[in-house]
């Protein structure tokens, strides 16, 4: 039994959430803000801190900000404010963050989250706009430090959720409706291995029932929704062993080690930094008006749970299906150009949920899948489940299609051709074959005939194979049940 | 004894608008003009000490092309062809830029300040970058690690700051015109000092893109030259919206020439009763004094108003100030630019290293209080308090305005004073702006003009405040006061 069980203790989580906004160019300067250039080749004056430079708003990063304010139901602030965050580190070349503090852009949101199948919901404390850092990366082999500022000034939005989060998996779930959602938006790839999205994680526990909170903990470095999860486990352990045996919580922050499975000890409260917040002088306050949010709302693109709501009532698919093909944008969006061609909604359901699925994955390999290039068209897929449903390939024939569509590139219907594939539907030929298959188990007729009607399969299943899986097995059946009658 | 000036020094003595009069009848060449003020600094700057660099092959080349454009005669403007310095501030692509801090003592900036820019596209001609004190922090100018700069009135006192090579050049009669910048009086009180023009105008009304910043909030840039008109068009010049600074103002800048005639008559003038503070200097009371009664004479009503938080404007400078200047100097950490020390030790070495050999002792001192006054635990006792009364100070004028169209009173308390007589008494030193300071809290425009000089015929400064975006009253009273008198005129004997 588990430390935590033992104590009936139940977790207080609450989760920061960086996401990188995908716009071309950076927060407050006109440099690109895409990922993969060489050193420093994404830099100005301003971004690098130049003496003498201002800040000036990207304002197509606000507009993004404002979609994800209105899809997690946020209540947007028409003035907020920006600050500076003073520090120093190489890699923070103004050596302070702008970003913003006591008014952020937005706040009071929402995000609901399915754990097997029970729902709840997340509160968001707040959401708020602020640039990047750039990177510094270490030369061991001339033992110095060099410093990138590409990534310094893109924009990112932190998510700040309430601490309503009660377990690791709802953890993760979160994250992954988080992630579901920005990328539904367009506004963030969600790559959580190259860090345009990013989870610290504050964490406490208290008695089950009670509504005070104990002393909590902040954990880093988590970027992987495993992480996140096994991170939770690990401090959810270590915090209830050290309470049962009557010690107490350190307010403290702490780094997740992958390698080794464990959090350890960053700075304790005393080491926090004082980070001297105050107003950005050189930025006007920020005011979104009416317009600009309705003008935002007015090009907001469909979202997960509308998107989900849609596919239950207009392809008749059940919930799990639904939940499944939703989830990620580019898989619901491969499913209905799917349907599109092919109106069979539940079959195409059960083969994007299997066999597509399972290939996304394989060609990944030990990364993420990316449904946005699943090797076989959805297109392709249609024509095979249409070769299906009019009766020219059985569906089990169908499946070695499946694979060879998937090797070649090629259209169902050449492969069916090529490999002579045609189902078998002559009614006449498949007789023969069902008299000649009875007539060579006679003595499992005699059974069947005498109760043991499981064997029904066996029949089929001779039939099928004797054909070499063409045979219809909707004839089959049929022709089964008339000889055996 | 004494520089006199040669013949072709003489032509340096010119105001901008009588120079560009005859660079415009071609009875004169930007070339000419530019060799007489390059002679000229030849001959008087090792006493006055003005400049930082000088940038003599870039203006007559500037020159050289300003005399083609004053040929073609089309596109000439207000300041095409006339020789300018700019404090060490601005930043000028491929000219080194200072600051006057060891820390950026070999700094060459790779663009130009909008201000740089705008001159260079109105065809002025850069003779030079002039001293300052150090990032901008101080009242004399001795606080500059690269030069020493003195009033060119007497060697032996200072020129003010933190503009003073913006003021003492302009005196010195080295150039034509120059631009300062101006936190907390650094264009007013050594354009005092020097017994020139100089203004501050509207916050946000000129471009503070390429201007190394001291504090935010309250920097803003301005002319210097030595009469009113030739302060309106250095201003006209370089002000209005910059897309690269989103403080910078949108709304369009006046035709400041064309509206500075016209005089004083039925104006209300405005005389803070707490501007005649107690430590004035009797000589420049009575100076101010004769000047509100020579407006009388033209015409104009004098009316006492009330300013009644001034005497919290020092505190609340130097909390908001020292606050925003440690924190936009974190940025010179020797790890992109300016000097680095102890580079191979630790991270924290190396910043520790750096910055206590960059940065002098008022830099310092001022990085550290604004530290403190952000701290967690004493923001809310300083920075927020001083924001609310800036608020107070800000509502004193908009009050006082609804009674007057401008205000006026004394620059700085006393005239410039002697050489190291204050460096070791911060406090002294931060007294010379008492008067001055409220203007930047509350962003208003305000420009200082000479209107007398005292026993030892150091000048003294009378100081014109407007409203909000109204530059053009400021610049319209003091033309008519300048009009009417002879102060302007007054040269210096500069002794080497």
């Amino acid at each position: 039994m588990s430390h935590y069980d033992q104590g009936g203790w139940e977790a207080v989580i609450g989760l920061e959430v960086h996401a990188q906004l995908k716009t071309e160019s950076k927060l407050f300067c006109g440099c690109s803000a895409s990922f993969g250039a060489g050193p420093n080749e994404n830099t100005c004056p301003v971004c690098t801190a130049m003496p003498g430079v201002l800040p000036v708003l990207n304002r197509r990063a606000v507009d993004y900000a404002i979609r994800a304010a209105l899809a997690t139901d946020s209540k947007i602030n028409r003035i907020s404010r920006w600050a500076r965050k003073n520090y120093f580190y190489p890699d923070l070349p103004k050596a302070y963050q702008i970003t913003q503090y006591e008014q952020p852009y937005c706040e009071h949101g929402k995000v609901s989250v399915e754990v097997d199948g029970k729902a709840t919901v997340v509160g968001l404390t707040r959401i708020h706009m602020e640039e990047d850092a750039g990177k510094n990366v270490h030369d061991p082999r001339a033992d110095r430090s060099l410093v990138d500022l590409n990534r310094a000034s893109v924009p990112l939005l932190e998510i700040v959720s309430e601490p309503d989060i009660r377990s690791p998996a709802e953890a993760a779930a979160y994250m992954r409706k988080m992630r579901s959602i920005l990328r539904y938006l367009g506004i963030c790839d969600g790559n959580m291995n190259e860090g345009s999205m990013r989870c610290d994680a504050n964490i406490s526990l208290r008695k089950r029932g009670s509504d005070t909170l104990g002393t909590r903990t902040e954990t880093k470095n988590l970027n992987s929704f495993r992480a996140v999860e096994k991170a939770l486990a690990y401090e959810i352990e270590r915090q209830a062993e050290i309470l049962n045996s009557g010690g107490s919580i350190v307010q403290e922050t702490r780094l997740w080690d992958a390698d080794r499975g464990v959090t350890r000890s960053m700075r304790g409260k005393e080491e926090a930094h004082d980070y001297r917040y105050f107003p950005e002088p050189d930025l006007l306050p920020l005011e979104i008006d009416d317009e600009w949010i309705e003008r935002v709302r007015a090009a907001l693109p469909e979202l997960p749970d509308a998107r989900r709501n849609r596919f239950i009532r207009d392809y008749q698919l059940p919930e799990y299906d639904a939940a499944v093909l939703t989830a990620s944008k580019e898989l619901a969006d491969y499913y209905e150009r799917a349907v599109a061609r092919h109106n069979n909604p539940k079959s195409l359901s059960n083969w994007v949920m299997g066999d597509i699925i399972r290939i996304a994955n394989e060609s990944a390999g030990e990364a993420e899948a990316d449904y946005s290039s699943i090797p076989l068209s959805p297109e392709k897929l249609a024509a095979m489940v249409a070769l299906i449903d009019d009766g020219t390939i059985s569906g089990k024939i169908a499946k070695s299609v499946f694979t060879k569509m998937v090797e070649s590139g090629e259209e169902p219907a050449v492969i069916v051709e090529r490999e002579g594939w045609v189902q078998l539907s002559d009614s006449s030929q498949l007789e023969a074959m069902v008299v000649e298959m009875l007539e060579a188990n006679a003595d499992k007729v005699e059974e069947y005939r005498g109760g043991k009607e499981k064997l029904f399969g066996f029949f089929v299943g001779q039939v099928m194979k004797a054909s070499q899986g063409k045979a219809s097995p909707q004839l089959v059946n049929k022709i089964l049940k008339e000889k055996l009658s | 004894m004494s520089v006199t000036m040669s013949a072709i020094e003489q032509l340096s003595s010119l105001s901008i608008e009588e120079a560009s009069a005859l660079l415009r009848k071609r009875e004169l060449s930007s070339r000419e003009l530019t060799e007489a003020c390059l002679q000229r600094i030849e001959s008087s700057d090792e006493a006055v000490g003005s400049f930082l660099e000088i940038t003599a092959e870039l203006a007559l080349e500037q020159a050289g092309r300003a005399d083609q454009r004053l040929a073609a005669g089309d596109d000439v403007c207000a300041l095409t062809g006339i020789p300018v310095a700019l404090k060490d501030i601005f930043l000028t692509k491929g000219v080194r830029t200072t600051c006057a801090s060891r820390l950026l003592e070999n700094f060459v900036p790779t663009f130009d300040s909008t201000v740089s820019e705008r001159l260079y596209q109105a065809g002025a001609v850069l003779v030079g970058k002039v001293n300052m004190d150090e990032f901008a922090m101080g009242s004399s100018c001795e606080n500059s690690a690269l030069g020493n700069t003195r009033n060119p009135w007497d060697q032996q006192k200072v020129a003010g700051g933190s503009s003073g090579g913006s003021a003492a050049c302009i005196a010195a009669r080295q150039v034509l015109g120059s631009y300062g910048t101006d936190t907390g009086g650094s264009i007013r009180l050594p354009a005092s000092y020097c017994g020139i023009t100089g203004m501050k105008p509207t916050y946000g009304r000129v471009s503070r893109y390429g201007v190394i910043a001291f504090a935010s909030s309250l920097d803003q840039v301005g002319p210097l030259a030595t009469t009113v008109r030739g302060a309106a068009a250095l201003l006209e010049t370089v002000a209005g919206h910059d897309r690269r600074d989103s403080t910078s103002i949108k709304e369009p800048v006046p035709d400041y020439l064309g509206l500075l005639e016209g005089g004083v008559e039925g104006m209300r003038i405005g005389v803070p009763r707490q501007y005649f503070v107690e430590g004035i200097d009797p000589q420049v009371a009575s100076a101010v004094h004769a000047a509100l009664a020579r407006f009388e004479e033209l015409g104009a009503q004098i009316i006492e108003v009330d300013l009644p938080h001034s005497e919290y404007a020092v505190a609340t400078y130097y909390l908001v100030a020292t606050a925003e200047a440690s924190s936009n100097l974190g940025r010179y950490d020797g790890v992109r630019y300016g000097i680095r020390r102890g580079g191979d030790g630790a991270l924290l070495d190396m910043y520790g290293a750096t910055r206590n050999a960059g940065f002098g002792t008022e830099v310092k001192r001022r990085i550290m209080l604004g530290t403190y006054v952000l701290s967690a635990g004493y923001y809310d006792a300083y920075y927020l308090k001083a924001m609310k009364v800036r608020t107070l100070i800000r509502r004193d004028f908009l009050r006082a305005f609804e009674q007057c169209d401008v205000i006026a009173g004394p620059t700085s308390p006393g005239t410039a004073f002697e050489l190291g007589s204050r460096t070791a008494d911060p406090l002294a030193m931060y007294m010379s702006d008492v008067l001055t300071i409220s203007v930047n809290l509350a962003g208003l425009p305000a420009l200082s003009l000479p209107c007398g000089a005292d026993s030892h015929g150091m000048p003294v400064g009378l100081q014109i405040i407007g409203k909000a975006l109204d530059e053009a009253s400021v610049f319209k009273t003091a033309a008519a006061y300048e009009a009417s008198t002879d102060w302007h005129h007054r040269l210096p004997e500069i002794s080497s």
